[in-house]
């Protein structure tokens, strides 16, 4: 199934993957935007969500954290159902739905991510400064704390963001497609740090359009449009056949020297 | 000089006034900074007048006049949220739906009293000089449980503000903080209103918060600033009122006006006069 990188199980033997959805189904209203979706992924595992817009990616990450009530199916996070593991996930939104203009500095911003442990009535204290300054340390941007955030660049913001989801301590990331509108260089920034992650024993499913991207440097592909065409290494199943069902007429598949090349409308 | 400064406060309706205005605008800027960086302008304009429904109700009926405008605004605010979540209507549709229902009831209620006329204008035009002991009894109690509660839950009330989906995601009660939300903004309005009156509430809502934000960069800065030019505004504004003799409430929101231009043409970093500040460049991503 998903492919294990060397990251070792907990101690204590609990061998649940990170994330293991079994026939999950859910909808707005009468429209389905999920049809039996079933997949795991192991600890430790980079995966990516791949699909076209309107498939259902930012609805499944959004079951995964228990925001969106799923219709039947199971999820479960190390064996866990979501509502014991809220605290084990973190969780990236897309970024068009950031408020930039909002009176708040990246500092603000990552330490939001400490909220949910510390629950109602409690204010962060010093170590919840340490995570969060540690997290701005990681994504390079130490130097930026006191800006506001809508004073950052593109690039900036996606990494202030995060960082804010690095400060959840999570052991699973979801993130919303952290790509769109990032240059290569930042591309290349994010992948850095997203293998950091991985080696610190973190498990990351990211939703994304970038293909190139997931067949190079991803365990785990899940190929999703309402329904999970394909899941496993992206390099066996990233297959003109699998991409041409996921984004039927979103892509174009070209082939070149026996190479697959991908092309976005 | 001296007298132009001292003789105001030598009419104890005039410190009365002037203590009323100071809290009201205290209260003002902290909930004013919500509704200022999350776009509530129109439902707390929507909850002003809807305060009227409850106002009328309240003589008819010979209760207390602040219950009735709480009680009037509380439900009129849980009913816009209630009715946009269900029906499916876009929030700035139930609000004006909502309000001027309420507005139209207290006028309904009003055309069946007699000899309340003054009253009724001091309700809506606001009569602060006119502002009693037990008024800032109440005023003080009300504000004081708004700034507690605000405190008590400043970041739910920040998270949710910022970024709803993300807080939803840790865990914190979106929909119950956006309800606790709306209902402190009632209780506001009605300590504003008897200040400044309907029509000019939401300047005292708006106007200072949204002149701070021109000048500081994070939410509890900009609930300080506001509550200061809100605090200016007041003193600047009772000073014109007793010496030029013109309406106080519309003397201290002009103040405030002012007090907006000042900061939008002199800002460090939104200044009108001042050039653009370009954004950070991208050079620490090496590109």
């Amino acid at each position: 199934m998903a492919s294990q990188n060397g990251a070792s199980l907990p101690a204590g033997g609990v061998a649940a993957p990170a994330l293991d959805l079994r026939d999950v189904w859910a909808g707005y209203n009468s429209h389905v935007a999920l049809e039996g979706v079933t997949f795991s992924i192991e600890r430790g595992c980079l995966a990516g969500l791949v699909g076209p817009n309107g498939s259902g990616k930012s609805t499944l990450l959004k079951v995964i954290l228990g925001m969106h009530r799923h219709w039947r199916g199971d999820v479960r996070i190390f064996g866990q159902p979501v509502a014991r593991s809220r605290l084990l996930l973190g969780y990236m939104p897309q970024l068009e739905l950031v408020d930039w203009s909002f009176p708040v500095t990246v500092a603000d911003v990552v330490m939001m991510g400490r909220y949910g442990r510390l629950g109602p009535l409690r204010r962060p204290g010093r170590r919840d400064r340490e995570i969060a300054q540690q997290c701005l340390e990681q994504v390079g941007l130490t130097d930026l704390a006191r800006r506001q955030i809508g004073e950052l660049s593109g690039g900036q913001q996606r990494r202030a963001l995060i960082a804010r989801t690095l400060a959840q301590e999570p052991s699973v990331l979801l993130l919303d497609e952290p790509f769109t509108g990032v240059d290569a260089a930042g591309e290349h920034d994010l992948l850095h740090l997203f293998n950091d992650l991985r080696a610190q024993g973190k498990t990351l499913l990211i939703s994304t359009h970038d293909l190139s991207c997931v067949a190079g440097c991803f365990d785990h592909a899940v190929c999703l449009n309402r329904k999970v065409i394909a899941f496993g290494e992206p390099r066996t199943i990233l297959t003109e056949e699998v991409l041409n069902a996921t984004f039927e007429r979103h892509l174009l598949l070209l082939n070149v020297e026996g190479k697959a090349f991908a092309i976005h409308e | 000089m001296s007298d132009l400064l001292f003789d105001p406060w030598a009419s104890p309706f005039m410190v009365r006034a002037l203590l009323a205005l100071l809290m009201v605008s205290l209260v003002c800027a902290v909930v004013g900074s919500f509704v200022v960086v999350r776009g509530m302008a129109f439902i707390g304009e929507g909850l002003a007048h809807a305060s009227f429904g409850g106002v009328a109700a309240a003589f008819a009926l010979g209760g207390s006049i602040y219950l009735g405008a709480a009680v009037g605004a509380v439900l009129t605010a849980l009913a816009i949220a209630f009715v946009s979540r269900r029906a499916g209507i876009k929030f700035d549709t139930a609000i004006g739906i909502m309000f001027v229902g309420a507005f139209a009831l207290g006028i309904l209620i009003m055309s069946r009293q007699q000899g309340y006329v003054v009253d009724l204008t001091s309700f809506v035009f606001g009569n602060v000089l006119g502002v009693d002991r037990s008024d800032l009894v109440l005023i003080a109690s009300i504000g004081a449980v708004v700034l507690v509660l605000v405190a008590a839950f400043y970041k739910e009330l920040l998270f949710t503000s910022y970024d709803p989906t993300m807080a939803a995601a840790s865990g914190v009660p979106v929909a119950i903080v956006q309800y606790g939300l709306l209902g402190l903004l009632a209780l506001t309005i009605v300590i504003a209103v008897k200040a400044v009156g309907i029509v000019l509430v939401v300047a005292m809502l708006v106007t200072p918060a949204a002149t701070a934000q021109l000048l500081v960069q994070r939410l509890h800065l900009m609930m300080a600033v506001g509550a200061v030019v809100g605090a200016l505004s007041s003193l600047i504004g009772l000073y014109l009122s007793y010496h030029a003799d013109v309406a106080s409430s519309a003397a201290v929101v002009l103040t405030a006006t002012c007090f907006f231009l000042l900061a939008f043409l002199f800002s460090p970093r939104h200044g009108l006069l001042w050039p653009r500040r370009p954004l950070l460049g991208d050079a620490s991503e090496a590109g």
